[in-house]
């Protein structure tokens, strides 16, 4: 048993492992930013949504994933920035976060980064509430990858809709 | 050997138990009604109990082995010795008894506690119970033995000389732990015989396993009984796979036997071929079969529905999806009906409930059961079974009247229920009849204005209106406070938990020749029969049974009232408005009333008028909850679930209560 049991934790680790510090990087009009790979479970292009009443704008709808029922979580929207409308390039990156599923819309998805901690550096506090999706920075030869916080963007909406009262 | 083997073994070890006991109460509560028990029965009861020693003794759970143990002693007695005083019902009692205590156990178990219930008191009685009957029956069953030996030839009757066997034993390949198997078969076989010899000799070394695994556990036992029965008691071992039994003359000379033990394995093979006839399989792994073979369907008519075809003539392809769609389509339908139990297990529980309260009440009561064999889908027995229980105690509480009473009135002594289930096509009818006093009217009303719960004159109700009453929460007839009923959780129990599978219960009596209630329950929750309507892009999906009919706008009376609500005389009766498209804020829906249609929907007696687009048909639909994001953040209300449609693509359904609010 304990043999068994060891390689099995063997493994588990190994992957544990080779997912991290590994981000997917995707686009949102000239901003780069990553999540982190582990949460990620598949990336589709965008499929027919279906709307679903008294939801925020953000929340776009639901998609029929092989038979899951995911919604569907416009970026821009969350990010508060202007709709775009979608194209070839545009992607749902699909995450499983916790017990949650969700896709993600973005402009279109870069590539699969590794990011040492040592180049990831937390942001400055400028004011409370802002950069709150954003957890910290990483650098990649020169150029910034924003770092997102799944928790925060998929859970701070009761944080939102009490500041909106 | 890993924890996980561990895991599985456990699961089998309580989901065999649970099986056993059941089966054993069965036994026991129909052999009481025959007022004795057949050979056939005791043997049976016999082998249950062995079952349930052994393996609780593998799995080490004492005070289960224990009872059974004790239980398995007397049914021995009664077994072997065929007493003739023996009184029945305090038997009956005192295996339910232990049945009960091993339920208990069992559940400790299974909810991950110590099975640690006092078991001395019960096993006390037993042993007390079996000492009287012997004593009753000491000299008297002697005799009656001596004269059976010469032909009872299925006895274990004993022979003059012992003679010498020699067993090789292999356990099911998958079965784990074949050293402490290995273990419990030779502590059982101490009983009947004198085991000589085994090979592997320790049984507690862990390398024994592998031993018994690859070359099987041979055991050498000297036994006065026949080959029958020593393979009888080996056939008794859980897991047991393949047994090859020989009389050989000493221990030196066994190599010569080897040959002739081709005999058994025939007997071999009907065993493996019972015990592999039904498995159990979890209800998670269902619900996945079932949403694959789901999306296979859309997937099927994405491929041969697929616009690129437009226009081919393509012979053989279209003979290839049909035998496709054949396939598929009886696959779905195998799929579906795998989730279906039949009721009888539910229906069989109640003997125990009826016996229990007859005895309690002191009323002579009988049970009937018919369509036991109607099948329901397995997430919906678990829902009805309280309410049956809750209206056969009910039923026999306050429905039953006494012997005396009954006997005044020109009945027969012993009242009757019926518990009936019947397959209507869409639903599944469950009727509890009882032939007792019938509802009292003028009780009922009486009550229900103590409570106030009358919300029409006493003069206008019908008498199915009345009735219904009873449903009302916070109603309940009994004054006095039973064992069995009227604990203050009364029928609206019944109803509500009917409700929560969408279903519905109602009543009928008539005064004097007793009560009907009437379950109607859906055949499955996962599939609903339903409308699926157009407002604008969107797609929505009504469920049938909230929908009284549809119309186009004509010559109706379209009114408004102060506050811009829309209503529409319809036959004479007022019905509100709702749009769709306004209520969901859909665009691009058609506004003008005349160019749409309106439905018809009914909730809770209230009637309202929804407007959509167009019909696209009736369909059966897949219920899928929403995803739990948007069900926990936001409680739409208005819809209660989704479905997918042909083309892969979801539709809502809405929730007709929803809209009332």
């Amino acid at each position: 048993m304990t043999e068994m049991a060891a390689q099995e934790y063997w493994v588990a680790e190994e992957e544990e492992d080779t997912q991290k510090g590994k981000y997917l990087t995707f686009s949102i009009g000239k901003e780069i930013y990553g999540i982190e790979i582990k949460y990620v479970t598949e990336i589709i292009g965008v499929q027919p949504i279906t709307e679903v009443p008294e939801l925020p704008d953000y929340i776009r709808g639901i998609i029929n994933l092989r038979g899951q029922i995911v919604p569907v979580m416009d970026v821009r929207l969350r990010f508060k920035k202007e709709f775009k409308e979608y194209n070839d390039r545009t992607c749902v990156i699909v995450i499983q976060f916790e017990n949650i599923a969700m896709g993600l819309i973005v402009d279109s998805v870069e590539e699969v980064l590794s990011i040492p901690d040592a180049d990831i550096v937390s942001l400055p506090e400028i004011k409370q509430n802002t950069n709150r999706y954003i957890k910290s920075v990483g650098k990649v030869d020169e150029e910034i990858k924003l770092l997102l916080d799944c928790s925060k963007l998929l859970t701070e909406e009761e944080m939102e809709s009490l500041a909106e009262i | 050997m890993s924890g996980q083997n561990n895991e599985q073994m456990l699961e089998m070890y309580i989901f065999e138990t649970e099986q056993n006991i059941e089966q054993l109460e069965t036994l026991v509560l129909s052999s009481e009604k025959e007022l004795g028990f057949a050979e056939d029965a005791l043997h049976e009861l016999f082998r249950l109990m062995h079952t349930i020693k052994g393996s609780s003794g593998m799995m080490s759970y004492q005070s289960l082995a224990s009872v059974a143990h004790h239980l398995e002693d007397l049914f021995y007695y009664l077994r072997e010795q065929q007493p003739q005083n023996v009184d029945y019902t305090i038997l009956s009692d005192l295996v339910l008894e232990g049945i009960d205590l091993m339920k208990v156990e069992l559940q400790k178990i299974k909810n991950g506690e110590e099975a640690d219930s006092d078991t001395a008191p019960l096993i006390k009685s037993i042993e007390d119970y079996l000492q009287l009957l012997k004593q009753q029956n000491g000299a008297e069953s002697e005799t009656a033995v001596a004269l059976a030996q010469p032909d009872s030839a299925g006895g274990f009757c004993a022979r003059a000389d012992a003679v010498t066997y020699k067993a090789v034993v292999h356990f099911a390949a998958d079965c784990a732990m074949e050293n402490v198997r290995a273990y419990a078969l030779v502590h059982s076989l101490q009983a009947e015989a004198n085991v000589l010899q085994l090979f592997p000799a320790d049984l507690d070394d862990d390398d024994s396993a592998e031993i018994i695994r690859t070359k099987g556990l041979t055991v050498y036992l000297q036994s006065e009984l026949e080959a029958e029965q020593i393979e009888e008691i080996f056939w008794q071992t859980p897991f047991l796979n393949k047994l090859e039994l020989t009389v050989v003359d000493s221990l030196q000379s066994e190599e010569a036997a080897w040959d002739a033990a081709q005999l058994p394995k025939q007997q071999q093979n009907n065993h493996t071929a019972a015990s592999n006839s039904v498995i159990s399989v979890s209800v998670n792994k269902l619900d996945k079969l079932m949403d694959l073979v789901g999306e296979m369907v859309i997937a099927e008519s994405m491929v041969i529905q697929n616009p690129d075809l437009n226009g081919l003539e393509l012979e053989n392809f279209e003979k290839a999806a049909r035998q496709l769609h054949k396939i598929t389509s009886e696959l779905q339908d195998l799929v579906m009906s795998i989730r279906m139990v039949p009721l009888a297990t539910t229906f069989h529980k109640m003997h125990r409930l009826v016996r229990d309260m007859s005895r309690q009440l002191q009323k002579d009561v009988q049970l009937q059961l018919i369509g036991e064999h109607t099948e329901v889908d397995k997430n919906i027995i678990e829902h009805i079974a309280d309410p049956i229980m809750h209206l056969i105690r009910n039923a026999i509480d306050h429905g039953l009247e006494t012997a005396e009473e009954r006997e005044a009135l020109g009945k027969p002594a012993a009242g009757t229920i019926t518990l009936e289930a019947k397959n209507t096509g869409s639903d599944v009818l469950i009727l509890i009849k009882d032939d007792g006093r019938g509802l009292n009217k003028d009780k009922i009303l009486e009550r229900a204005r103590e409570h106030g719960l009358l919300t029409k004159m006493t003069a206008e109700m019908t008498e199915k209106e009345i009735f219904e009453l009873i449903f009302l929460p916070g109603f309940s007839t009994k004054d006095n406070v039973t064992e069995f009923s009227g604990r203050g959780v009364g029928m609206d129990v019944v109803a509500k938990n009917l409700e929560m599978v969408g279903g519905a219960v109602s009543v009928s009596s008539v005064a004097g020749q007793g009560t009907v209630f009437t379950l109607k329950i859906p055949l499955t929750l996962a599939i609903m029969d339903s409308m699926n309507v157009k407002v604008g892009a969107s797609c929505y999906t009504i469920p049938i049974i909230s929908i009284k009919e549809c119309l186009r706008l004509q010559q109706h009376t379209l009114l408004n009232d102060t506050e811009g609500y829309e209503m529409l005389m319809v036959r004479g009766e007022c019905y509100p408005i709702f749009r769709l498209h306004q209520y969901f804020n859909v665009k691009n829906a058609v506004t003008d009333l005349e160019k749409g249609v309106l439905v018809m929907v009914e909730h809770d007696k209230k009637s309202f008028l929804l407007f959509v687009d167009e019909l696209l048909g009736q369909q059966e639909v897949v219920v899928k909850a929403l995803p739990a994001y948007i069900k926990e953040r936001y409680q739409s209300k208005g819809i209660s679930g989704c479905t997918l449609l042909g083309d892969g693509s979801i539709s809502l359904i809405l929730d007709v209560g929803g809209f009332v609010q």
